[in-house]
């Protein structure tokens, strides 16, 4: 079993009519240890619901969650998130937002015990020197970055990011990826991300969640990234493999994301794994329909 | 440029307090009255033969406030005891009834902040009880709790009781759901929570409350005393309305407004301690 199942899970509200509207059903994937995982979708596919029932402050209608062989019920410190608007208590210094953190994973701690451990993920995220500033006294891109040092110091073991990047200037946004892409790799950090941006999921994503159109979104295809890694920002682009993989994503967003919705594409039972520019087999199959899931399997069992 | 200009605005400040000074003391400048057959009977009454208008001079006023602030504590009995007993009896009564509306209002203004349902519970009897003039509960009180001075302090805690209510409150209620998420992602237990979390988000709010209160408090104090007697400032602007002193009546409203300028500076600061900018 895979670290994080996840299971049939849908989300049905009741309408002002009295009809259930459905968000999003039949969402099922894993998520292996130590792997990055991206979802893109439209707004309102429900991508922020889903990562709200991982991080245990929604539930879902239906389906399951499990983690490290333990259903996931409720919030808990082994999910890290980072949200979307950053979240800092305003009222706290950088270094008292990390330590409200740290005290509630381990209460025991003396003073200079979480001291120094806020010490090590503020150096982290390159804001040593800002320890004693409130959020007001920083820029967008330093509050979100005091956002993941404070995700990261609780070391969970799973880390949910809604979208962190969304507000911030691209030039903030490259750097904090690279710090991101480079903590990671040093912390072997499982992670699952929602984000909008195509580039941002093929720097950083091991797979690529790819979600149709809601109401009734479901995970249509899970893209797998075989740029290797350490991957860098700045010649990323120059290999041939990142536009097939980037073209895939973008005529996912652009054609195909609203066809499962009127019916034109089925609705996949399972979501086909696809690797963009490797396999033209699994990409020729995949338009053929049933066959293609047949080789997704196959590629599924690889990992 | 806001140093010349807060000068300046001290210096038209001194300016309006000289008219103001200067339209006074000329209009209350004794008058010759011409000789009429009534010369005879203002003598017999004690007064000679210049008309005064009865209302104090600023001269007059500032030999009386002279004589109140070099002696302020002095005791000579239940009817004449000096300007500072006076105030510390009333700043006691608003001080007890304040602390103690604010002992029920912060902490049920949580649970009322926090639960819908008991907000919903609430507010028929918050809504009626509001309005009310907090001296209607004086014979109420009074009857019940038989002591005038603790009766005063009812009715100072009766009406700060609702601003601090509403305020908390609504403080609580208005807590970002980002923060409570922090917190629940956290597995903060519920007292922390409350301490480290919702009360640092509220304080501005809950602060605010606590102002108007005190604002509140202060104007019904003097009413509430002139109602019971006894001690108190406001018993003083009554005593010495009863002793006709319009200099004693006067100076006690300016001590009124100066101590209530005070507590407001002093919530204002409060304030400014615990807002945060987000």
């Amino acid at each position: 079993m895979a670290f994080l199942e996840i299971q049939g899970l849908a989300k049905t509200y009741r309408g002002r009519d009295g009809r259930p509207f459905t968000v999003f059903e039949d969402i099922s994937f894993a998520i292996a240890k130590g792997e990055f995982v991206c979802i893109i979708g439209h707004s309102g596919c429900g991508k922020t619901t889903i990562l709200n029932v991982l991080a245990g402050l929604d539930e879902a209608s239906a389906g399951v969650v499990v983690m490290d062989n333990r259903e996931v019920a409720g919030p808990s410190l082994d999910r890290g998130v980072v949200f979307q608007g950053h979240a800092l208590m305003p009222w706290l210094t950088v270094m008292k937002n990390i330590a409200f953190a740290v005290k509630s994973r381990w209460p025991d701690w003396n003073r200079t015990q979480v001291t120094l451990h806020c010490q090590k993920y503020i150096g982290l995220v390159g804001l040593t020197g800002s320890e004693h500033n409130k959020p007001c006294e920083l820029s967008g891109g330093m509050k979100q970055r005091v956002g993941i040092a404070r995700a990261f110091a609780i070391q969970p073991k799973m880390l949910l990011l809604d979208e962190p990047f969304g507000a911030l200037d691209a030039l903030t946004r490259g750097n904090i990826q690279d710090e991101l892409l480079t903590i990671c790799a040093a912390t072997r950090q499982t992670v699952f991300m929602i984000t909008h941006d195509v580039d941002e999921s093929i720097l950083l994503a091991d797979k690529i969640l790819l979600m149709s159109n809601g109401p009734g979104a479901v995970i249509a295809e899970v893209v797998e990234n075989t740029l290797p890694r350490p991957r860098d920002r700045h010649s990323i682009h120059h290999d041939p493999q990142y536009y097939r993989i980037r073209n895939h994503l973008v005529d996912f967003l652009v054609n195909r994301s609203k066809l499962y919705q009127t019916g034109e594409l089925p609705r996949p039972a399972a979501p086909q794994v696809v690797r963009p520019g490797v396999e033209p087999a699994a990409r020729n199959a995949e338009q053929r329909g049933s066959a293609g899931r047949a080789v997704a399997n196959i590629v599924h069992f690889r990992h | 440029m806001s140093g010349t200009d807060s000068l300046r605005a001290a210096m038209l400040s001194l300016a309006f307090l000289l008219v103001l000074l200067g339209i006074w003391h000329v209009g209350t400048l004794p008058k010759e009255q011409a000789a009429s057959a009534n010369d005879e009977y203002a003598k017999l009454m004690g007064k000679g033969a210049v008309k005064t208008t009865g209302f104090p001079t600023p001269a007059q006023m500032g030999e009386t406030a002279r004589k109140h602030l070099t002696d302020p504590f002095y005791d000579k009995g239940p009817n004449d005891k000096g300007i500072g007993i006076q105030l510390a009896h009333s700043l006691g009564r608003v001080g007890a009834g304040f602390l103690l509306a604010a002992l029920l209002a912060i902490p049920l203004g949580f649970v009322i902040g926090m639960s819908p349902l008991v907000y919903r519970a609430l507010d028929p009897f918050i809504q009626v009880l509001k309005p009310i003039s907090p001296l209607a509960w004086m014979p109420l009180a009074l009857y019940t709790i038989k002591d005038s001075s603790v009766s005063g302090v009812f009715v100072i805690f009766i009406c700060s009781v609702w601003p601090m209510l509403i305020n908390t409150a609504f403080g609580v209620a208005a807590v970002r759901r980002d923060w409570l998420n922090v917190a629940k992602t956290l597995e903060v237990r519920p007292l922390r929570k409350a301490l480290q979390v919702i009360l640092p988000a509220a304080a501005p709010t809950i602060m605010t409350g606590m102002r108007i209160s005190m604002g509140i408090a202060w104007l019904v104090i003097v009413a509430a005393e002139m109602l019971v007697g006894g001690t108190g400032i406001g018993y003083f602007v009554w005593n010495e309305w009863n002793n006709l002193s319009l200099t004693n009546v006067i100076f006690a409203i300016l001590v009124i407004g100066l101590v209530g300028m005070l507590l407001d500076l002093m919530f204002g600061r409060l304030q400014k301690l615990v807002t945060y900018v987000e």
